[in-house]
């Protein structure tokens, strides 16, 4: 019969409309607006309309999710900023875009360099958000962010980030990738135990 | 891989006593032809030695040399390595013999190293600018060109640290400021070569004049929602029938190929995912297994890497042809439904791309001798129940949702037909390749990876028509679906890795083509090193450009809206396109 793959195309259009229904029926108030809803809405389990109504709602950020980095720092017990960056340059050199810029610190006296960053720039317009210099720094002072929501008025006034402006606390990192936090502690502990156990020898 | 034959005694040498000698600089594989023997050459080795599909023509400017090379990768459409030809003409005056007699498929690649080397490709049909345009002065990719924003020829720049002063490219170097037009070239009174045929159909018609039936030109694109981005079709109507169809792209270029020469070798990954930016994972296979075979034995991927590889270039195959399929419905005029169920199992696989690598469409996963990380917890099981339960199921829907509507094969059927012969000829690859009864797979051509330890048939239909293009990309996701549940299966545990992953490394001098079956067909990366830590020549075999060849030879005798359903049917993405 002429036209039968048309109906059962439109059969499938119809099934899924009105799963949308049976399935708002079934799950009430929770299908939206609740993290358990979007949940739902990206599991292989969704029937009927997956949308996810941002802003309203936000789909779930895995750990490994990337945007434009940040620089770490440690609170010190006087709540100081130890920052975590040696200034080695690394991530200026690994970087794709060349969008970060490093000043070096100098010891007035001596001329000599000292490690940690006198000024620290990066360019988010031209990051592409690559996660390399996170990767390849040996200190584990840059991290990549979940913040995604940096829409500005003016990007040739906010758009290069200072030191100022990258520097997040370590607490900040540990709540975002509470794996990644662990794991890379977990090493930092072990070179210390290490490092002390030299010294006392 | 080359052809297992010795190239010292190879039959091609006996063949050609005179004008054919092996390439022996180390690292190097293949002929060296004499520029006078080339066509005579080709024509030999397509009709005697059976390579009968051209897949890549570029050149590569050696400037110390003081030569130019134009370098040909060959093969057999019944499979196996390539045959590497090629030939080397003084730098100041490069002309060398078109191949677009023997091999149709040369046609664009010819343009395009005319454009952007400067290589003259005499007895070309229509060497013009591809790329560029007729006001772009000199050719980029030489390599004593530069750019408008030139820092320094190679990265990392030494202003970035440890002096680190910021600035912007384009405040030192104002837009408007940084054009240069060739001699003799007036912006204002430029018309591009052809559209005067265009301009003059839209001339009004004036009482005293003929009335007659002419042939129309009409320009679709390049801004038009149908044509898939930025492209734009120059197309001659008689009536309603397309007489000649001509593309027209680069649009959307911004020269990668010389950003990649710039960059060190790492630093081309996550650049590799702005090609086809529907299918990063694969160009980043692509790219890695070129400079992997470049390192030879100092680098093993490991096993699991190995399945973690297959794993995420099969999902970006469902994916890219899950997306292909809703487009085209789109471009049919069903408008979104079909698209956006398609979205959404794309959007379940994205999840996990996401929750691997970072991000959903600019992977960057690929390293050289592995994969950057492993599974995060849950995602494992994520995977398998898409692969072993929602997608088979969700695939099915679809087929039934489409397959037997009388529109779409109303539309379809019969519609932008490429001929098993023209395809090959035209090097044509992927599903357009497959569709046209050509069972050519790179995957199982000349395997690459561990594509040999899999059970899977390669996807084969015959009428090479629009339809046959769409029934083609359900096969090959039913494939691919078979694939990752084998994979997941097997998957072992172990390093993702080899070694510790340096920042910048050094890669023995050589060249080395690595290609993988991309979802939109053959997508080649040709590498030369020369032993430092920045490529010398990186070039992009890009399947989304290739494929347009045949865009002309389909359309003829069809009505001018099946154009825009057989440009989806190719499936491009500009970015790859245009590079
Ligand atoms: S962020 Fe890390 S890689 Fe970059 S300079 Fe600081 S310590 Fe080195
Ligand atoms: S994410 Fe990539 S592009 Fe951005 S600053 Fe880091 S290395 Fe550079």
């Amino acid at each position: 019969m002429y036209g039968k793959g048309i109906l059962k195309g439109l059969g499938v259009t119809l099934k899924h409309f009105v799963e949308t229904y049976v399935d708002d029926f079934r799950r009430g108030r929770k299908r939206y607006g609740t993290r358990e809803g979007v949940e739902y809405r990206s599991s292989k389990d969704v029937s009927g309309l997956f949308t996810v109504q941002y802003p309203e709602e936000q789909l779930i950020i895995p750990e490994e999710f990337r945007f434009v980095p940040f620089l770490v720092y440690d609170e010190g017990e006087n709540g100081e900023r130890e920052i975590r960056c040696t200034s080695c340059g690394i991530c200026a050199k690994v970087c794709p875009p060349q969008c970060i810029w490093i000043h070096r610190s100098e010891d007035p006296k001596t001329g000599r360099p000292v490690p940690e960053p006198a000024e620290f720039y990066i360019d988010i317009d031209v990051c592409m958000n690559c996660g390399l210099c996170a990767e390849f720094c040996p200190f584990d002072a840059i991290i990549m962010d979940h913040d995604f929501e940096l829409a500005v008025y003016d990007r040739h006034s906010n758009n290069i980030y200072d030191k100022e402006k990258l520097l997040k606390p370590a607490s900040y990192y540990q709540k975002i990738r509470p794996r990644n936090y662990a794991a890379q502690e977990k090493i930092r502990q072990e070179k210390a135990a290490k490092k002390a156990a030299r010294a006392r020898k | 891989m080359t052809d297992t034959t010795l190239v010292a005694e190879h039959p091609l040498l006996e063949r050609f006593p005179e004008g054919v000698t092996p390439d022996e600089r180390k690292g190097y594989e293949g002929f060296i032809v004499a520029a006078d023997r080339l066509v005579e050459f080709a024509t030999a080795l397509r009709d005697e030695f059976g390579y009968d599909y051209l897949s890549s023509v570029t050149g590569v400017d050696y400037l110390p040399d003081g030569k130019m090379e134009v370098v040909y990768h060959a093969y057999k459409s019944t499979g196996g390595g390539a045959l590497v030809f090629k030939v080397q003409v003084p730098r100041e005056n490069p002309v060398v013999p078109s191949l677009v007699s023997v091999y149709p498929g040369a046609d664009f690649q010819e343009r395009e190293a005319w454009d952007l080397l400067g290589i003259r490709f005499e007895g070309h049909p229509n060497l013009k600018r591809i790329l560029m345009w007729e006001g772009f002065a000199g050719h980029p990719l030489r390599k004593d060109w530069k750019e408008a924003y030139f820092e320094e020829e190679k990265k990392p720049f030494g202003s970035r640290w440890p002096g680190g002063a910021v600035h912007r490219a384009e405040d030192e170097n104002p837009f408007g400021k940084n054009v240069v037009y060739p001699p003799d070239f007036d912006p204002e009174k430029w018309t591009p070569v052809g559209d005067e045929a265009l301009y003059a159909g839209l001339r009004e018609f004036k009482k005293d004049d003929d009335l007659k039936t002419e042939q129309v030109v009409v320009n679709l694109g390049p801004q038009h929602p149908s044509t898939h981005g930025v492209f734009r079709m120059v197309v001659t109507l008689d009536g309603e029938t397309v007489v000649r169809l001509e593309p027209v792209m680069g649009y959307l270029h911004r020269n990668h190929e010389k950003i990649g020469e710039r960059n060190t070798y790492l630093m081309n990954i996550p650049f590799t995912d702005r090609l086809d930016y529907l299918s990063s994972m694969s160009n980043n296979w692509g790219y890695v297994q070129a400079v992997e075979k470049l390192l030879g034995d100092k680098i093993q991927v490991p096993e699991r890497a190995e399945y973690l590889r297959v794993i995420m270039a099969e999902f970006t195959r469902i994916v890219n042809h899950i997306f292909a399929i809703g487009t085209l419905l789109n471009d049919l005029g069903a408008y979104f439904t079909p698209m956006l169920y398609a979205l959404e199992e794309r959007e379940l696989i994205l999840d996990i791309f996401e929750a691997v690598s970072g991000s959903r469409m600019m992977c960057n996963y690929f390293r050289f001798g592995g994969v950057a990380r492993d599974l995060p917890p849950g995602v494992y099981e994520k995977m398998r129940d898409l692969v072993f339960e929602r997608l088979p199921r969700k695939i099915d829907e679809l087929d039934r949702y489409l397959t037997e509507n009388e529109v779409v094969r109303a539309r379809c059927e019969g519609v932008g037909v490429l001929t098993p012969e023209e395809a090959i000829a035209f090097s044509a690859a992927g599903p357009v390749l497959r569709a046209s009864g050509v069972p050519y797979d790179v995957r199982r051509a000349d395997p690459y990876g561990i594509y040999d330890r899999f059970e899977f048939d390669v996807a084969v239909r015959y009428h090479g028509d629009v339809y046959d293009r769409y029934l083609i990309r359900l096969d090959e996701i039913r494939q691919s679906i078979r694939i990752l549940q084998q994979a997941l299966d097997q998957l072992p545990e172990g390093d993702v890795i080899f070694g510790s992953p340096k920042y910048s490394m050094r890669v023995p001098a050589g060249e080395a083509y690595g290609r993988v079956e991309g979802p939109k067909g053959e997508l080649g990366f040709y590498v030369v090193s020369d032993g430092s830590a920045n490529p010398w020549r990186y070039h992009v075999r890009a399947p989304s450009f290739i494929n347009l060849t045949a865009l002309s030879r389909m359309c003829e005798g069809d009505k001018v809206a099946d154009a825009i359903i057989i440009l989806g049917s190719i499936d491009i993405v500009l970015g790859e396109t245009d590079r």
